[in-house]
């Protein structure tokens, strides 16, 4: 098993509209894939379908070496979703600690792995607050924590970092990169450019097509052009030509 | 386990809105308070009374224009009798002992023979005491012209003399003792006993069908349903723990409201107090299975509201506050679809007429049924936020 994540060929269709035409992506372990692309270009049906959650209408997705959608494979599977889903009511420790019972995570392991995931985002002094009294900022962090409390093998984050601010996602960024470290996968959609060239791959999704993929130093080679930035608006423009040529 | 920690939050949840919880808790003994005091007065005018093997004095004595007499021979049986020509109350006499049988479906009717009753045994009474006073008058005088003509003959004697027994009581007026027996329900019931049963499994099914239809919209509104549905919990322990711990609130529910009805309203049930509350369970998980199936086509709390009209008002209709017995046939089978109308069924079965569980069993497992059809819907209807 060498994949973390193996999709290949996704077609969605949405009521007539071709959401994802044939999207391939790999994640191998140790690897933090960037999928950037326009909104609305498909990147949260492409997670949503690698979870099992959303059905294709061709092609396939495996998770760690198993056909998707499987239940047990999702205790592997850290998630973040694009909208904070918090129970308002709750504070961020018993939100932590919802999630991590539902992941199988009991007793001492569940106490430990809350000072963890909350210590990362750095929001150990306001588990006791109840959500109604986040920020936004602090949601996106708590959001990130639960996806985080099982230390799950791959982490599967919808832009992960919105809202917060620049200080926090160094942290952010630190915390995934040990997570690297230790061999786990990092799956992370974004529309900031600087967080893409983190990344060791990225994939461009445009149109329902991956219309770009490699490391950014490539991809930078490839169009020639300085920043992801320009990687990403060169490869947009290339494709509105083709398309309007044919 | 995982229906565990989702049981735990609902109940977390639940304490923290403390709106909802008053909702829940309050709201009903509100309404409930208001109709106790709205249909305590009787209003009933006409009551048909049997009498078998009583004085004719009495009968004519207890006969005014609130009663219908029946007349009926020395050896039946009353409570067969009441409810072969569905009379209000039967009387029979033996010796001095007056045993009434009260039908009691309607308390105002039993009010009505009481009074009457009471009105009767003491016109008797008056009549007797007069009928008394008279002839002791007269026995009085007697014995003073003898008294005179003897002390004229003899005054030595006089003073001897015991004063003679008057004699005169012969005619003394019978002494009734009564027994009351009731074939449905106690001395102590009346409309809002007859309501009060309607109403529990009513306030039940409307405030669970609300606040779980509500609660499980709100989780997929707000994007909590599709994370759960991202981890590895099973579709069906999400809908067991929703009935769970809805269900447990639902439990409380039932018991405050009894628990008000008998110690505030003094109000007696016949039956077995914890089969209203069984009964009452059923209903609840028919009202959370429904509330949650409800949901899953409203896209806001406020079209959730909307499902009121259509949903809950047509079976408070069918629940028997509206007597069934009176309407049209095709009603009367149209009342066989709704949930509520097999919960209120019993519930006024075992509070009015004492029923037990044998005879109540029937609507339970059609409302058990309800809730196995509801929820089987639900978990086949959660596969469009995860495919497993």
């Amino acid at each position: 098993m060498d994949t973390v994540i193996h999709a290949t060929n996704i077609k969605k269709i949405y009521s007539n509209k071709t959401v994802l035409n044939g999207v391939s992506l790999d994640l191998i372990p140790g690897e933090i894939v960037g999928l950037i692309g326009p909104s609305g270009a498909g990147k949260t049906t492409l997670v949503k379908i690698i979870m099992g959650m959303e059905s294709t209408n061709e092609g396939e997705v495996a998770v760690l070496g198993t056909k998707m959608p499987n239940r047990a494979v999702m205790t592997k599977i850290g998630y973040m979703a694009q909208s904070d889903a918090l129970y308002d009511n709750l504070s961020g420790k018993e939100n932590l600690k919802f999630f991590g019972q539902l992941m199988g995570v009991t007793g001492s392991k569940l106490d430990k792995a809350i000072a963890h995931a909350a210590d990362v985002v750095n929001l150990t002094d306001d588990l006791g607050k109840r959500i109604n009294n986040y920020s936004g900022g602090m949601k996106r962090r708590l959001s990130l924590a639960i996806a985080m409390i099982q230390d799950p093998d791959v982490l599967i984050l919808d832009e992960p970092t919105v809202g917060i601010d620049p200080e926090l996602r160094q942290q952010i960024w630190a915390e995934l990169y040990s997570l690297k470290e230790q061999g786990k996968s990092v799956l992370i959609t974004t529309h900031v450019m600087d967080e893409a060239e983190r990344c060791d791959r990225l994939a461009l999704i445009r149109e329902g097509i991956t219309l770009a993929a490699g490391s950014p130093k490539a991809l930078k080679q490839e169009y020639q052009v300085n920043t992801v930035e320009d990687v990403f608006l060169k490869a947009g423009r290339l494709q509105d030509e083709n398309s309007s040529n044919r | 386990m995982r229906i565990l920690a989702i049981v735990k939050r609902i109940i977390t949840e639940m304490f923290r809105d403390k709106r909802t919880l008053a909702l829940m808790f309050l709201a009903p003994l509100l309404i409930l308070s208001l109709m106790y005091f709205l249909f305590n007065s009787n209003s009933t005018t006409n009551a048909t009374l049997g009498v078998s093997n009583v004085d004719s004095s009495l009968v004519k004595a207890v006969d005014n224009k609130h009663i219908k007499i029946h007349h009926y021979g020395k050896n039946i049986n009353a409570k067969h009798v009441i409810r072969r020509d569905n009379i209000a109350g039967v009387i029979k006499q033996s010796g001095n002992k007056l045993t009434i049988t009260y039908q009691n479906s309607e308390p105002s009717k039993s009010t009505i023979i009481k009074q009457s009753l009471q009105q009767g045994t003491i016109k008797l009474k008056f009549a007797a005491l007069k009928a008394a006073t008279t002839k002791q008058a007269a026995a009085l005088k007697q014995q003073q012209a003898i008294l005179q003509k003897l002390v004229k003959a003899s005054p030595q004697l006089a003073s001897q003399m015991p004063t003679s027994k008057s004699k005169t009581s012969q005619q003394a007026p019978k002494n009734y003792t009564t027994s009351s027996h009731y074939l449905y329900g106690t001395s102590k019931s009346n409309f809002f006993i007859q309501f009060l049963p309607i109403l529990l499994g009513f306030f039940v099914f409307l405030f669970v069908f609300l606040i779980s239809g509500i609660s499980l919209l709100h989780e997929r509104t707000t994007g909590t349903l599709s994370r759960l549905l991202a981890t590895p919990i099973r579709r069906s322990e999400i809908i067991i723990g929703y009935l769970t711990g809805y269900g447990i609130f639902a439990v409380l529910q039932t018991l405050l409201l009894v628990w008000f009805a008998f110690n505030v309203f003094q109000v007696k049930i016949v039956g077995n107090f914890w089969l209203l509350v069984l009964i009452n369970l059923c209903l609840a998980l028919v009202a959370l299975s429904m509330g949650i199936f409800i949901s899953t086509f409203a896209n806001s709390e406020f079209q959730m509201i909307q499902f009121i009209p259509i949903v809950i008002i047509p079976q408070i209709l069918f629940s028997g506050l509206v007597p069934l017995s009176g309407m049209a046939t095709w009603l009367q089978w149209l009342a066989h679809i709704f949930p509520l109308y097999y919960g209120a069924t019993s519930l006024t079965n075992v509070a009015t007429k004492g029923a037990d569980l044998a005879s109540i069993t029937p609507n339970l497992l059609i409302l058990i049924a309800f809730i196995i059809g509801f929820t089987i819907l639900n978990i086949v209807g959660m596969k469009r936020y995860r495919r497993v």
